[in-house]
């Protein structure tokens, strides 16, 4: 599988005051696309500020990261943008949908950044919302969708503009377990189907079992791996239980397969 | 249009009234404030632009209309005979006492002038007729001043200098920048009301016309040529120096400017306060925009978007409003004046006002750190 996001002896440094606090130090790291990995550690180890050294959000301190191939380090802060709005799609652990915003609207938004007319933008929203099971939520708004239907909007505008890469803090954090595992159905889906790396940084070991990967960070390192964990070696070697309905709608049309909450 | 402009501004409707409350406030105030500043201007040579003369002859050192000095009427006959004259009247002002029915005494300005011509008398006449100013004692007022001057109709009759006076009619919307108002009446009949003496051979102003194809400028040179002891100014000139004398040098239309001036930085600073708190409000979405690969000219459309909707919806309602103020004003003593051009250049400064409110915003945003997305 080729790599989608390549991280190579990153570090990264914040100044506090007069402290300098080192929140990643020499990190490797790597996903293929196709892959779910998640990002696993306790607070302020570091995972946030990787997933966004990925997501092209903050920058290196030192070291060398690759999306698709490209190397983002040389890239001038006009050049980041372009290509988190082609590459790369956020979905956040408190949804950050736009409350002006109709559902359909929340997700041509992604579209209308891109530049692409709002007749097509809303035509695409629609279909990407009937694929995350919200085919009857076009004009609601997000205070009046629950919090796995606000999720599965924020999945369909991170899907908007086909980003190679899925980047997700937290994204079962904020939803009861059913609104969490239709949640992290979708994402396996997007990465198993779709060819997506989809990368999560979460707490919840209720979606450990959706990981192709599980990679753990203490103090700014990642913390290897060790031989024959046997838990990894069950959730790698077992593609889990997730909806199988799911799968079809995601990677071939708008159909609409999932039951609203 | 950005549909992201539109709908957060308009879905919070409390905040949408908040700014346009602010944009309305100031533009009103602007409107008002510049407004009187056009009406006292405008006043304050009212007499010399409806004149219908092309030169002012004026005694020695006059600066401006309302304080004319008497000078020899020799000088009106000089004049008659320069080259390039059409007409040339005697035109007389000077402040009196007029004294009401009740007794009461007000400060008045009389004008002298020639009721045969016309030239320097009043103009939209509402009642009566300017020849009734042939009769003796008969004078005319604005219909403003009829409650400060104690009359009710025409052929009251009152007191001007202890010289009986009678209300020949009424004329609309002439009004005087001092608190005296003017009285119109034939120079004849004005010799004998002024509180100054003026005598029977004296003039104090001399009103000229040019023949067609002399211009002011030339006729005022060979005016100048000719007379000594006065000075001649063209109408354009006199209407200046008045305008410039009661707006700047007494500090009146300074005052007015300064308020004016202030109800644009109360405008600015609202609206930039509002649009400010918006944007607070929604920075989370637009750090959100930001991650997303928004660029910063993105972000930029959406706040100017809102705040040309906003200036142009807050310039609608300050219209009506202003309009409404405007009707009253010219009911009252002070006229608020909003020409056409005064109309369309509030909306580029409501649209300018807004765009340099939002700028603030816009500099928030052009730091914002896409980030903070993560940050809870």
């Amino acid at each position: 599988m080729s790599k989608a996001v390549e991280v190579r002896n990153v570090t990264k440094t914040y100044a506090e005051g007069a402290a300098v606090v080192q929140a990643l130090s020499g990190v490797d790291f790597h996903v293929d696309r196709g892959e779910l990995v998640i990002l696993m550690g306790p607070s302020g180890s570091g995972k946030t500020t990787l997933l966004s050294i990925m997501g092209c959000i903050l920058r290196a301190t030192s070291g060398r990261v690759e999306i698709e191939g490209v190397d983002v380090t040389v890239l001038s802060e006009r050049e980041l943008p372009r290509l988190r709005l082609e590459k790369i799609g956020f979905i956040f652990q408190g949804f950050n949908l736009f409350p002006a915003l109709t559902a359909s609207e929340n997700v041509a938004l992604a579209l209308d950044l891109k530049g692409i007319r709002a007749s097509i933008g809303r035509l695409r929203a629609e279909e990407l919302l009937a694929q995350v099971g919200l085919g009857d939520k076009f004009d609601a708004h997000p205070a009046d969708l629950s919090g796995g239907q606000k999720q599965r909007v924020a999945i369909a505008r991170a899907l908007a503009a086909d980003p190679a890469i899925i980047l997700a803090d937290e994204p079962t954090a904020a939803l009861d377990f059913a609104s969490g595992r239709t949640v992290m159905d979708l994402l396996h889906s997007l990465a198993r189907k779709s060819g997506r790396a989809v990368v999560l940084v979460s707490h919840d070991s209720r979606i450990l079992q959706y990981a192709d990967r599980i990679v753990r960070i203490e103090d700014g390192r990642i913390v290897p791996e060790p031989a024959g964990d046997p838990d990894r070696t069950a959730r790698s070697g077992n593609r889990v239980s997730f909806s199988e309905t799911i799968v079809p709608a995601l990677s071939t049309s708008a159909q609409t397969t999932v039951a609203p909450e | 249009m950005s549909l992201l402009a539109r709908r957060n501004l308009f879905h919070d409707k409390v905040r949408l009234f908040v700014t346009l409350t602010g944009v309305v406030f100031a533009l009103v105030l602007i409107v008002v404030q510049f407004g009187l500043f056009l009406g006292f201007t405008t006043t304050t040579s009212n007499n010399i632009d409806h004149a219908a003369a092309d030169v002012w002859v004026v005694s020695h050192g006059v600066k401006y209309f309302d304080t004319g000095k008497p000078f020899s009427e020799r000088k009106y006959f000089q004049v008659l005979g320069t080259p390039g004259i059409e007409y040339a009247e005697k035109y007389l002002q000077a402040f009196a006492v007029w004294k009401r029915a009740d007794g009461r005494t007000e400060n008045i300005q009389i004008i002298g002038f020639n009721p045969d011509t016309g030239v320097g008398g009043p103009w939209n006449v509402v009642a009566g007729d300017i020849h009734d100013l042939k009769q003796e004692d008969c004078v005319m007022i604005d219909e403003i001043y009829k409650e400060k001057l104690g009359v009710q109709a025409i052929g009251d009759r009152v007191e001007i200098n202890g010289h009986r006076a009678r209300v020949a009619g009424f004329t609309r919307g002439i009004r005087s920048f001092t608190t005296s108002p003017f009285v119109y009446t034939s120079f004849k009949n004005a010799l004998n009301y002024p509180s100054g003496a003026i005598r029977d051979d004296q003039v104090v102003y001399i009103l000229v016309k040019a023949l067609p194809g002399v211009t002011p400028q030339e006729l005022k040179s060979r005016l100048e040529s000719r007379l000594h002891d006065v000075d001649v100014f063209t109408s354009a000139e006199f209407s200046s120096s008045t305008r410039f004398y009661w707006m700047f040098t007494t500090g009146a239309g300074l005052a007015v400017l300064i308020a004016a001036l202030m109800g644009l930085i109360v405008g600015v600073v609202v609206v930039t306060q509002t649009i400010y708190a918006t944007t607070m409000d929604h920075l989370k979405e637009y750090g959100t925009l930001k991650a997303m690969g928004a660029s910063n000219a993105y972000l930029y459309r959406v706040l100017i978007e809102q705040a040309v909707i906003s200036a142009v919806l807050g310039y609608g309602f300050a219209m009506i409003v202003s309009h409404f103020i405007v009707q009253i004003s010219s009911k009252g003593g002070a006229a608020i004046l909003m020409p056409w051009p005064f109309i369309i250049g509030m909306f580029f400064l409501a649209v300018l006002m807004c765009i340099t409110a939002a700028l603030v915003s816009i500099n928030k945003l052009t730091k914002l750190d896409p980030a903070m997305v993560f940050r809870g």
